[in-house]
């Protein structure tokens, strides 16, 4: 691909537009959630006009929940899951497997309000009056990757947890049923995990970068109908 | 035996779930007095009423159901890994076949959330295009629903009509752009193609013949004795249970909430152009569930004429590079799909494609209350509020 300086400008109305710079509303609700959590809050981020993001401690993660839904109305339960933040040792599976694989950044490097272990667990619960939803963030320790389980807060979050059981390897006590959701009982690893290989990928790379590349004979007029 | 821990089961107000519980209790004695013995009864995978291969294992005492639960992933895809290992612009290939009777419905959120991180918004013809058809595809998606109840409850007419008007609105989607089922016609910044000439005043003409289709099976289904001796009453699900577990949609809107994510957010889309109705209905029984998403196909043929009249000139491409690298944040968008509340939390890395997305599909949490729906109900009933729920294989595997 030539270097292009000007395909790289992006046209974004929203930008130009008058964005929110302060949100009055989600910045009230996060010092209010701090005044109920208190200590149990690690961190906190507000995208204004966007979303909300708390990070709250381990050992906390029942509770706070629970208060979050008992004190600040947040009842409706839309999904929980968990990140793996270490960076795929396998890179975009586009690998040639002839020869070694190439030196990659093996550093993990949480995202919004930050993280210190690998997995991260993240629920999403929204207001039904208000419909302000929150994301709540906590960090699953390192050694043992166990985690309080939120199914008797919300109900809903059973099937999620076995989900997140058997796909990253995060285990949940206090809950009734950790079977396997999709997988077979027999199967071995987790597959979500980032050190979990996409075998189709490992036994013939996928040559997806090839679809980005300009077409033979292509001009700047391209670039209008970019896709 | 698995005993969900539901502290909101104690303080059901609802009289109909309350006379329900009276006799289904009723009989329950009975068989205690008559000693019947237990068995296991297994449904699916291969049967009519699970839209694909889903299985139900229910353990029955007489005509009673104890215990049931259904079993997933004869479908499961995994998905959420194969987007890591796509490029963005590949991704709404795979998220496609999600829920494969709406699947425009399942780009758009995708698409919001990376147009979000990026920063970029589709001109507005784009966005009121994009509206169109992800009504439309809620319409050819809830019309085969309503055929298909009928046929869950042993009528087989309205599965004929549906058949029939859905093939219009398939013909509709495929003229705009060029896949019946699977449009693959959302991009980043834009769509892939402006609407081809003819298509509005086509797709008013389809809008008439589909509210037609609402009456017919409005009187033929809905005002059915049958029907509504199956449906009232059956399958209660009361206001914060349907929120605990995160039912959304129809499903949501049955159980009395008032909450639709075409109105109550702001988001990249024509709705908040409009006016229209969100219905809702007190009962959270079958009935309401299917008698609202009868409505809301009618709402829709509504919304569609509405947006025709207005649709603005102008490009439906944003100027976006031709390599998209989206920069490094995450982001929620969720939308009111077909079936419920379906969305993405993408995390990106600044990288060609996504770090990790979580999809958030709607049949995989409406279809999570049934441990607890079906206990205590009668064996017919299963297929009742399974079909009443409503879900799509490929929207609760992924």
């Amino acid at each position: 691909m030539k270097p292009k300086g000007k395909g790289n400008q992006l046209s974004s109305p929203a930008e130009t537009s008058a964005a929110p710079v302060v949100d009055a509303t989600r910045d009230a609700m996060v010092v209010a959630i701090r005044g109920t959590l208190g200590a149990a809050v690690v961190d906190s981020m507000v995208k204004p006009g966007d979303d909300i993001w708390v990070r709250v401690s381990t050992e906390s993660w029942r509770n706070s929940i629970q208060k979050l839904k008992d004190v600040h109305g947040f009842d409706y339960f839309c999904f929980l899951s968990a990140i793996d933040w270490l960076p795929s040792p396998f890179g975009r599976g586009e690998d040639d497997p002839s020869e070694p694989a190439p030196e990659r950044d093996s550093t993990i490097r949480p995202g919004y309000t930050g993280g210190d272990t690998r997995m991260q667990l993240l629920v999403r619960i929204v207001n039904s009056e208000t419909h302000l939803g929150i994301n709540v963030k906590a960090d699953v320790p390192n050694d043992s990757y166990t985690i309080e389980s939120i199914s008797n807060v919300f109900a809903g979050a059973n099937w999620h947890e076995r989900e997140a059981h058997e796909m990253f390897g995060i285990g949940f006590t206090g809950h009734p049923d950790l079977r396997n959701m999709y997988l077979p009982t027999d199967f071995e690893g987790f597959p979500m995990r980032k050190d979990f290989p996409l075998l189709a990928r490992m036994v013939k790379p996928w040559p997806g970068i090839v679809d980005v590349e300009p077409l033979p004979g292509g001009d700047a007029t391209e670039e209008e109908s970019a896709s | 035996m698995t005993i969900l821990n539901d502290p909101v089961s104690a303080k059901l107000g609802n009289r109909q779930q309350l006379s329900y519980i009276a006799s289904q209790a009723a009989d329950a004695r009975l068989n205690v007095e008559l000693e019947t013995e237990g068995m296991t009864l297994n449904i699916g995978p291969q049967h009519p009423a699970t839209h694909g291969t889903l299985r139900i294992i229910a353990r029955l005492d007489g005509e009673q159901v104890v215990w049931a639960e259904p079993s997933c992933g004869y479908m499961h895809r995994g998905y959420e890994k194969l987007t890591e290992v796509r490029t963005f612009p590949q991704v709404t290939t795979l998220v496609n076949r999600i829920d494969w009777l709406g699947s425009f419905a399942n780009e758009v959120p995708f698409i919001l959330a990376a147009e979000k991180l990026m920063g970029v918004e589709a001109p507005p013809r784009a966005q009121w295009i994009r509206t169109i058809l992800f009504e439309l595809s809620r319409i050819a998606n809830v019309s085969l629903f309503l055929g298909d109840l009928g046929v869950q409850l042993g009528a087989i007419t309205p599965v004929f009509l549906a058949f029939r008007d859905r093939e219009y609105v398939l013909n509709l989607i495929e003229s705009a752009t060029g896949g019946r089922f699977h449009p693959n016609f959302d991009r980043i910044g834009g769509l892939k193609d402006d609407l081809p000439a003819g298509w509005i005043d086509e797709t008013k003409v389809v809008m008439k013949k589909l509210r037609n289709f609402c009456d017919e099976i409005e009187t033929l289904l809905f005002g059915n004795e049958i029907f509504q001796s199956r449906t009232r009453g059956i399958g209660v699900i009361p206001r914060d249970v349907a929120l605990q577990y995160g039912l959304s949609g129809a499903n949501l809107r049955a159980s009395g909430v008032d909450w639709d994510l075409r109105r109550d957010q702001d988001i990249a889309l024509a709705y908040n152009k409009v006016d229209f109705k969100v219905w809702t209905h007190p009962d959270g029984d079958s009935f309401a569930r299917c008698w609202i998403r009868l409505q809301e196909t009618r709402e829709a043929t509504l919304i569609v004429d509405k947006l025709l009249d207005g649709i603005p000139s102008g490009p439906v491409m944003a100027k976006v590079p031709k390599i998209i690298k989206v920069p490094e944040g995450e982001a929620w968008v969720s939308t009111e799909n077909p079936l419920g509340e379906m969305g993405y939390y993408v995390v990106s890395r600044g990288d060609l494609g996504p770090f990790r997305v979580k999809i958030r599909s709607a049949s995989f949490n409406n279809i999570s209350i049934t441990p607890w729906l079906l206990r205590g109900v009668y064996v017919p009933d299963i297929i009742t509020i399974l079909a009443s729920l409503y879900f799509i294989l490929g929207d609760i595997d992924r």
